[in-house]
């Protein structure tokens, strides 16, 4: 009697792990069906033009992006001699050091401003966050008039005060300068907008708690905003410069690279060796430098932003 | 017919730690069955592994006879109340009853006629057009119920459904779903940690403790006759006064301080063990008189509840508590006579807690203690 | 919380100097749009005439109404496939259980350091090898799968109570219809954060416009304004300021209406 009882058991155990290895593969594929959209088109659009770009970087190419001859890394021998290259990471370098700070700051300033809770706050909150909705086309023919040698408002009011007037745009030690004034203002907005939504996050009784003890508004701001803000700042600083990388539209439409490549930034040059040039065997090698670059700073973020960005 | 069996159910995630384990258990048709533990218990796990929501890692379990080890919940015929209600926020009281009647297929006229019956059967008719945000605590509570309701699946599961009510709704609900049970000729398993509720509605109750069954059997058994240590203090309030016993020749000593005379020939059997704990119900500790007493005892503290009155005592490292019917007119550092006879205690080993005797008064004759 | 009222003008008077200084670029420009070209040749400030002559003459000589019909269909197109996808991958991350889920996160989560631009050369070839080239579909289509979105609408699915999933399985109801009938109306607040970013940033699309247009019959209106601009050259700024507002009205617009949600949002997804 026992003896059969013990024998159904095992039995059934045998038919449940038949039946629960149905069920798993059967939830693994309704899993996969339901990501396979975003894979397939990862795939197609990210994984493989990476895997590609590698490859190509190894060859040089036709007019129309076919490869002829391998040629191993000399693309990126080639780069790394050519100055008009090297000159285009160091702008990149200087035009990352001008517009980060600036950005992060103007914007945290706004942001703390626009926090407080006053009458008509709303007003000002959409303001500071309207060049978000400004495309890059579009701002940048905003500032190529500010910019204009004789009737842009900034040479006006330079004449105005008596100070001779400055060739933004074509001057090539200022042409960097104003490219990078333009892009603080036009990333004004995104920024401001996440740092404004950081601080609304933060618990108000902390401040509460703070006034009862008598603190000033600056120490509020230096013991209790800025720490709570600080993930979030981490957040828009890494963004911002992963932004300053991939900078493209402003440069195409103020300047065009010039003067003398003195704002020839990196997708820029690679843009002009692909499309122009139709080197895409060298403009790949400089995009793996674009991809190196990046990559370095995103897992920085991650792992210094471990503890307070939290993905999984 | 049995329409809910278990052997030797086990669920482990790692294979290695149990957290169920040995579970054999038969639940009647038209039964209302409660599954109650301290938390952690594995009370909860056990009913989602009926349910179909954790697979079982060892054992067999069968609905109506059937083998459902490896059904999926839809394929059981049963429905589940959560503690949460898991009411569809943004879908209408009526659609939230009828969001799973589509699924299972039934006709639109079929739908409306149960949608009726169930609304005013549970009184919904008034609200069915609401959201759940605009209902009160006990309504939503009625919504979830409904929802099971209307499925017309005979198992009914339940997991803590009434934890999120307030006392007073909360002992309200607790007559409505035994109402609703009985009237619908409902199989009913309830997870709750709350051993009242336990004790007032289930028909069975099984005690569950670190993933083992402690005990299972109606309340009145439960309440008289505790298998063990845990059982015994976990059921019952105020909890069951609990001490160190020794037996010499012709006494018992509890806690080393009460000593009571051993008259009664029951309990010789008793002598050759050492380490005994005795259990003794707080209304089994009664008034004594001046001239009528076992035992004086210093009170500690005393809590007015009305219709009777609590008093703590400290007896050795323990704190006993009694339950005097009345309003008693005493207060804290008083010394007041109090009658304890042996004939109320429960006798548990103190190494395995296991229950030796139970208490022959209360087992010999209920009715005393009824009146 | 009271403020003192020195304190209070102290603020308003800050936040008056911002706003003139972020505004300054966006109303010259919109002042500039109404003012004949003499006007602003010879460098006033303030215009004392008030002419559409430059909104006619940017209708008139581009063929500015394609471009906003195209930049209007790739954002609602991107928008709706970015939607659809990120919300089935979120699904699957959040109430599936399947071998592999961890490590096709991580994928979703290492799709994030490949910048776009640094594999632009081969999407290009791809467009252009399948024809794809001055079509929607090539403007739109490498853009529907989405990590960010992903992550956003997963913090967004993670707040939907799982009893109601086991609910719902209890009473027999499959995934799909799950997910359109209880996920998505639950979660709509964060898909309309998601969507407004999303045409946001596909409106303003620069470099893959530009390289995936080469005629006007698919280019949009940011490629247009840059086709007006170096067309134009110096003579005609009040046309080109023209056009530039128009182009920037519709996502003004938008970003207004979702200022608030963009706010939360945004910093949810990116900070949870």
């Amino acid at each position: 009697m026992n003896d059969i009882t013990v024998r159904t058991e095992t039995d059934y155990a045998i038919e449940f792990n038949k039946i629960k290895k149905i069920h798993r593969i059967q939830s693994f594929f309704k899993g996969i069906l339901f990501l396979l959209p975003s894979i397939l088109l990862f795939s197609v659009f990210l994984f493989y033009p990476m895997m590609k770009t590698i490859y190509l970087s190894f060859f040089l190419t036709d007019n129309s992006g076919a490869t002829t001859v391998y040629v191993g890394l000399d693309n990126f021998k080639a780069i790394f001699s050519s100055p008009i290259f090297l000159q285009s990471l160091k702008v990149t370098l200087l035009f990352v050091v001008y517009t980060v700070p600036g950005t992060v700051l103007i914007s945290l300033v706004l942001a703390i401003l626009a926090n407080e809770k006053l009458r008509g706050i709303g007003i000002f909150r959409t303001i500071f966050s309207s060049t978000m909705g400004i495309s890059v086309a579009a701002a940048s023919v905003f500032w190529m008039f500010l910019f204009h040698p004789t009737i842009g408002w900034l040479n006006q009011i330079l004449a105005t005060l008596g100070i001779e007037a400055i060739g933004w745009l074509t001057d090539p030690d200022w042409a960097l300068l104003s490219v990078s004034i333009s892009t603080i203002w036009m990333n004004i907005g995104f920024t401001f907008l996440i740092l404004l939504g950081g601080l609304q996050s933060i618990d108000s009784y902390l401040y509460e708690s703070a006034d009862i003890d008598g603190a000033s508004y600056f120490y509020k701001l230096r013991r209790i905003t800025i720490p709570m803000l600080s993930p979030t700042l981490f957040f828009v600083i890494t963004v911002s410069f992963i932004n300053a990388f991939q900078t493209f539209g402003q440069v195409d439409m103020l300047t065009r690279g010039g003067p003398q490549n003195e704002t020839n930034v990196i997708v820029y040059s690679i843009y002009q060796e692909a499309f122009m040039n139709y080197q895409h065997g060298s403009a790949s090698a400089q995009a793996i430098v674009l991809f190196v670059i990046i990559l370095v700073l995103t897992l920085i973020q991650f792992k210094l932003g471990e503890r307070k960005v939290h993905y999984q | 017919m049995q329409h809910v069996e278990m052997k030797n159910i086990a669920k482990s995630y790692d294979k290695e730690h149990y957290v169920l384990n040995g579970i054999d258990l038969e639940i009647e048709e038209g039964e209302f069955f409660v599954l109650v533990g301290p938390s952690g218990s594995g009370k909860s796990t056990l009913l989602r592994m009926i349910a179909g929501l954790e697979e079982i890692s060892g054992g067999i379990l069968k609905i109506n006879d059937k083998v459902v080890n490896h059904l999926r919940p839809k394929d059981r015929n049963l429905s589940m109340v959560f503690q949460n209600y898991a009411l569809y926020p943004h879908l209408s009281v009526e659609q939230n009853i009828l969001f799973g009647l589509n699924a299972k297929k039934v006709k639109k006229q079929e739908q409306k006629k149960r949608l009726t019956e169930t609304a005013e059967m549970m009184g919904l008719t008034e609200l069915l057009k609401r959201k759940p945000k605009q209902l009160s605590g006990g309504q939503r509570q009625r919504v979830a119920l409904a929802r099971s309701v209307v499925s017309e699946a005979p198992l009914f599961l339940m997991d803590e459904p009434l934890s999120n009510l307030d006392a007073k709704l909360r002992a309200h609900m607790r007559m409505e779903i035994r109402r609703l049970q009985k009237k619908l000729g409902l199989t009913m398993i309830y997870v709750t940690h709350d051993q009242v509720e336990a004790m007032t509605m289930g028909d069975r109750i099984m005690v569950l403790n670190d993933g083992k069954i402690q005990q299972v059997g109606d309340p009145i058994s439960l309440y008289n006759n505790p298998a063990n240590l845990f059982v015994a203090s976990f059921i019952g309030s105020p909890k069951i006064n609990l001490g160190q016993a020794m037996i010499k020749e012709e006494e018992i000593i509890i806690e080393d301080c009460l000593h009571i005379p051993l008259q009664n020939a029951d309990i010789t059997n008793l002598k050759k063990r050492d380490h005994l704990t005795i259990g003794i119900r707080a209304e089994h500790l009664f008034k004594g008189t001046p001239e009528n007493k076992t035992h004086q005892l210093e009170i500690i503290n005393v809590e007015h509840l009305g219709n009777e009155t609590l008093l703590t005592f400290e007896v050795g490292q323990q704190f006993w508590t009694a339950k005097w019917l009345g309003q008693w007119q005493v207060t804290a550092g008083d010394m007041v006579p109090v009658q304890i006879s042996i004939d109320n205690m429960h006798f548990f080993d103190t190494q395995t807690t296991e229950l030796v005797q139970a208490a022959p008064n209360v087992t010999r004759d209920q009715g005393v203690i009824a009146i | 919380m009271t403020v003192p009222i020195h304190q209070k003008i102290i603020f308003y008077l800050l936040l008056t100097i911002s706003a003139i200084v972020i505004f300054a670029p966006a109303i010259i420009a919109f002042s500039m749009s109404f003012m004949s070209n003499q006007e602003i040749m010879t460098g006033t400030l303030i215009p004392s005439s008030f002419t559409l002559d430059n909104y006619v003459q940017v209708f008139d000589r581009f063929p500015l109404f394609q471009f906003l019909l195209n930049s209007l269909i790739v954002s609602l197109a991107i928008m709706v496939g970015q939607l659809t996808l990120s919300s089935l991958a979120a699904y699957a991350f959040v109430f599936l259980e399947f071998k592999g889920r961890d490590l096709l996160f991580f994928v979703f989560i290492a799709t994030m350091m490949v910048p776009f631009e640094a594999s632009i050369i081969p999407n290009f070839q791809t467009v252009r090898d399948m024809g794809w080239i001055n079509t929607y579909t090539g403007l739109t289509l490498p853009f529907f799968a989405m990590a960010f979105g992903t992550f956003l609408l997963r913090q967004s699915f993670k707040q939907i109570p799982k009893e109601l999933k086991e609910a719902s399985e209890i009473a027999g109801i499959g995934d799909f219809k799950f997910y359109l009938t209880v996920v998505l109306p639950m979660a709509r607040t964060s898909l309309v954060t998601l969507g407004v970013y999303g045409f946001l940033t596909s409106w303003n699309m620069y470099l893959w416009p530009l390289l995936a247009t080469t005629d006007e019959t698919t280019r949009t209106v940011q490629i247009g304004l840059r086709q007006l601009q170096s067309q134009e050259q110096l003579n005609e700024w009040g046309v080109i300021m023209a056009g530039a507002i128009i182009v920037v009205l519709p996502t003004l617009i938008l970003l207004f209406l979702g200022q608030n949600k963009l706010q939360k949002g945004l910093a949810e997804g990116a900070l949870k």
